[in-house]
């Protein structure tokens, strides 16, 4: 299914672009979660409907849901869209633009150019259990270290997010 | 029980970083318990050490207490080792001792002062310091206890450092003790090239092995030992810091003078008594140095007004006399005259302590007198310290001073004694006229006189009584048991006549009915006196040390600021310069990228993940 | 059949790793043009995000598991540094009465 790995490809890019070319904070957190979820449609086709599920459940359900809540906390509301318009003038935007476009001509550059770019990816699942036998065999240090990363960003977040005037 | 003995330095050392690292967060109550609980522990061991150093006395007479080696490169093993014979077991009964009471003292005294337990945290690194300097077994390792009395003496006299020139004083102090350090790492160096080893017990083996006596390299190494020793003791020609050295609390001058400090360069000497004999000019040089300095510091503590000027030209005068008596051979009788000096001396000091505090910081004696009815054991303390230093019965002073004088009549060096007796005229004449002006006569100071002084208040407190009524019990009786270290060489046999012995008594006493008019009934007298034509021209030489503080300035201190100016525009500097000037011109570089922009740092990373791609496609 | 197999085909190796590439650019843009922290942060996403696909069409070239691994490996990232980032999002907040993340710039040399 080569056509629905160039839809959800395109989808997604599309998705990214109007992400972070647009003006306003809630909209592009949309468009990014469109993305993301085209991307879990991805790791489908590539047969790694593991990776895929968590992209949609993880992803673009907690991590992007936890931005979605800062920014209807803070009331981001038309002086921020009135701002970023004033941000984005061609002056801001071309030399970042020409740089990040250097750095994708190279990435082509080296995936066109390879003899190993002409192998194929896909064309057998490795599903959940594959995926959880190695999490828990040999990658399980890493797996207690990730645990450990997490409980860190959990009280650094306690600590960080309390207001210091006690508001 | 000799095996405590490291225990004698570990518990002031212990005390000493308790404190220091308590910062000040300890309550006096707490600091004082730490600051006096560890010298007391000292104490003790150093009675245990002693009782069974003197019930089961060791093989040799000594016992050495190897710690761990220092420095072990080929032909070179100085090791941490102590080593407790006869004369380190005086040192160190003397040391911990009068240390002792002298910071129980120091509670009364430092009560409500700024920087309370780091005055005790000085003070017991002090005590450890001189003990590392009196049991070390090798020269390196007396060194190593030698700076550190430095040190100590320097953080001590500048203890309020808030006044510049009590700073000021403390640097004098420093610097000149210095030249002397500098002298004795010579002589260290000498030794090691020529004998290979500064084990004290192994130079005093191979050094008459090597060396024959009057050789050139003896001479040199007794001489530069003799002014290293000049340097801590305060000795002509290098004196001048002890009279400034007063900038600090009055126990640490007791401290000082008594226990620590001035007392070990005649130590050093005593200790290494082999390389002196093996230098008669060496020795003699040490008579002469100890000679000059009793008189000439006799003459400057005549003029003094201030009562802790005038007890630190006395401890000058008396180190002198301990000089004389290493100089003519008279060994135990330097290490008695010692040990009697730190007591009366220590008493002395804490007396005079306990008088400027109770006059309210005021230290001029001419703003003083009467004292003596308000002051009874301050006043008990000066009588019998002053009759320790005059060297009247019974204090200690009489004793030692006498075994001095006696030994430099018999080993034919008439011209040192002559000027002995001389100077126990003097003494006797100082520290008479420095009790009669406090404590007779009216009071002078009832009037407030910037700052100081006003009526005076008894002292109270027991941590004020003990220390002094247990250092007058030692001054009385310390004389009586006569001392003799046996690891020391004999003293000189010969023959004095019986008035001659007697000599020194009579005069000490004349001296001290002399001043009865002179400075209590007829002061007017005495005043017009010294305060006129030749009279003032004499007191004020004498008053000003006889110069020497301006003669060094002249001589030395302004050419070498000379010097320096030079020196401060010279080439290699430019070198220096230099290499500074890139480092500058690279942290502007740097600096300059460092915008605090997020942005800025991003567009970093992505221009070198662009370049390191680039690198690894055209490659 | 089940569903998960529907979708399954086979993509040139290239092919995917481009499209992570070209996401990966996008998020770099967006971070160097963007000056909001919301922007910044998402861009960031953006960018972990791109280099999980990386893994995943790398671990299904070689229909190993170990690329899905550090996929999940990154996702974990992703949650720890969005709670914290989120937090200082709040603070800069409060302190600045703003996202713009020039204002912050008191940290230079």
């Amino acid at each position: 299914m080569l056509i629905s790995f160039y839809i959800c490809s395109a989808v997604a890019i599309l998705a990214t672009l109007l992400a972070i070319a647009g003006p306003s904070p809630m909209h592009s957190l949309l468009e990014l979660i469109v993305s993301l979820l085209a991307v879990g449609l991805i790791f489908f086709t590539l047969g790694a409907p593991f990776a895929g599920i968590l992209e949609v459940i993880v992803y673009a359900g907690a991590i992007m849901v936890l931005f979605v809540f800062v920014v209807m906390m803070l009331n981001l509301g038309d002086e921020t869209v009135q701002q970023e318009r004033s941000w984005l003038k061609p002056s801001a935007w071309v030399a970042p633009a020409i740089l990040a476009l250097i750095l994708l001509a190279e990435l082509m550059q080296l995936l066109l150019t390879r003899p190993e770019g002409t192998a194929f990816a896909g064309g057998k699942v490795v599903g959940a259990t594959e995926v959880g036998m190695s999490l828990y065999g040999p990658y399980l240090l890493a797996v207690e270290l990730g645990s450990m990363l997490l409980l860190a960003g959990l009280i650094a977040a306690f600590h960080l997010g309390r207001d210091p005037e006690g508001r | 029980m000799l095996d405590l003995l490291f225990l004698v330095f570990l518990f002031p050392l212990a005390g000493f970083f308790i404190l220091a690292m308590s910062g000040g967060r300890f309550s006096e109550r707490t600091a004082s318990i730490i600051g006096v609980g560890a010298p007391l522990l000292a104490v003790i061991v150093t009675i245990l050490v002693g009782y069974s150093f003197f019930t089961t006395i060791p093989t040799g007479g000594a016992y050495t207490q190897f710690l761990w080696n220092w420095i072990d490169v080929p032909g070179f093993h100085p090791d941490f080792a102590l080593r407790l014979d006869g004369l380190s077991m005086t040192m160190i009964s003397v040391v911990t001792g009068v240390s002792f009471l002298i910071i129980l003292f120091s509670v009364w005294y430092m009560h409500g002062e700024e920087g309370f337990s780091r005055f005790f945290a000085y003070m017991n690194l002090f005590v450890t310091s001189m003990l590392f300097l009196v049991l070390a077994n090798n020269l390196l390792f007396t060194y190593f206890g030698w700076e550190g009395v430095g040190l100590c003496s320097y953080l001590l006299i500048g203890f309020l450092y808030k006044d510049p020139a009590n700073c000021a004083a403390a640097r004098k102090a420093f610097l000149v003790t210095r030249i002397g350090d500098v002298a004795f790492a010579i002589a260290m160096w000498l030794i090691v090239r020529e004998l290979g080893t500064l084990n004290i017990q192994e130079i005093m083996r191979l050094a008459p092995e090597h060396w024959a006596v009057g050789s050139g390299i003896a001479t040199a190494v007794a001489l530069l030992l003799l002014l290293g020793a000049c340097g801590k003791s305060a000795q002509f020609p290098l004196q001048t810091w002890l009279p400034d050295a007063m900038a600090g609390p009055t126990p640490v001058s007791a401290l000082l003078h008594a226990a620590t400090m001035v007392t070990a360069g005649v130590y050093l000497i005593a200790r290494t008594n082999g390389l002196f004999l093996l230098a008669p000019l060496g020795q003699e040089a040490v008579g002469v140095v100890g000679t000059i300095t009793l008189v000439v510091a006799g003459f400057c503590a005549l003029s003094q007004t201030d009562v802790k000027r005038v007890l630190a030209y006395s401890t000058m005068s008396q180190i002198g006399y301990m000089f004389l008596a290493l100089g003519v051979g008279a060994w135990s009788g330097a290490i008695f005259h010692l040990m009697s000096h730190a007591f009366f001396k220590a008493l002395l000091f804490l007396s005079s302590g306990s008088l400027i505090l109770a006059c309210h910081h005021e230290q001029n004696m001419f703003r003083m007198g009467g004292l003596w009815k308000k002051l009874p054991v301050t006043f008990a303390g000066f009588v019998i310290g002053g009759l320790g230093l005059a060297a009247i019965p019974p204090g200690d002073g009489y004793f030692s001073k006498d075994l001095i004088m006696a030994d430099a009549f018999k080993s034919g060096h008439y011209v040192m004694w002559g000027f002995a007796v001389f100077g126990a005229f003097l003494t006797a004449v100082y520290t008479a006229r420095m009790i009669f002006l406090t404590f007779f006569g009216e009071y002078r100071g009832s009037e407030p006189h910037h700052g100081h002084g006003g009526p005076a208040t008894t002292p109270r407190g027991w941590t004020h009584h003990v220390p002094l009524v247990a250092l007058m019990i030692a001054t009385l009786l310390g004389g009586w048991f006569g001392m003799h270290i046996s690891m020391l060489p004999a003293s000189p046999a010969g023959e004095q006549p019986e008035i001659l012995e007697k000599l020194p008594l009579i005069l000490a006493v004349i001296g001290v009915i002399i001043c009865w008019p002179l400075f209590v009934t007829h002061r007017e007298f005495t005043a017009r006196f010294t305060r006129r034509g030749l009279g003032n021209q004499i007191r004020l030489v004498w008053f000003h040390a006889m110069g020497f503080d301006w003669l060094w300035d002249h001589v030395l201190v302004k050419p070498w600021y000379l010097i320096a100016g030079f020196g401060r525009r010279d080439f290699i500097d430019q070198i220096d310069r230099a290499i500074e000037r890139v480092f500058l011109g690279w942290n502007k570089v740097f600096t300059w990228s460092e915008t605090g922009h997020l942005r800025w740092y991003a567009a970093s990373v992505g221009v070198g993940a662009v370049l390191i791609l680039a690198a690894i496609i055209y490659s | 059949m089940n569903s998960a197999e529907a979708l399954i085909g086979t993509i040139p190796l290239s092919q995917g790793l481009m499209v992570a590439g070209i996401l990966f650019a996008l998020g770099l843009a967006g971070i160097l043009i963007r000056r909001n922290l919301i922007y910044t942060l998402m861009c960031i996403e953006i960018m972990m995000n791109s280099a999980g696909l990386a893994f995943v069409v790398g671990a299904s070239r070689w229909q190993q598991p170990d690329g899905q691994v550090m996929y999940l490996m990154i996702l974990a990232l992703a949650a720890a540094e969005t709670s914290i980032a989120l937090a200082l999002v709040l603070q800069l907040y409060r302190r600045f009465r703003g996202l713009d993340i020039d204002a912050a710039s008191r940290m230079k040399g």
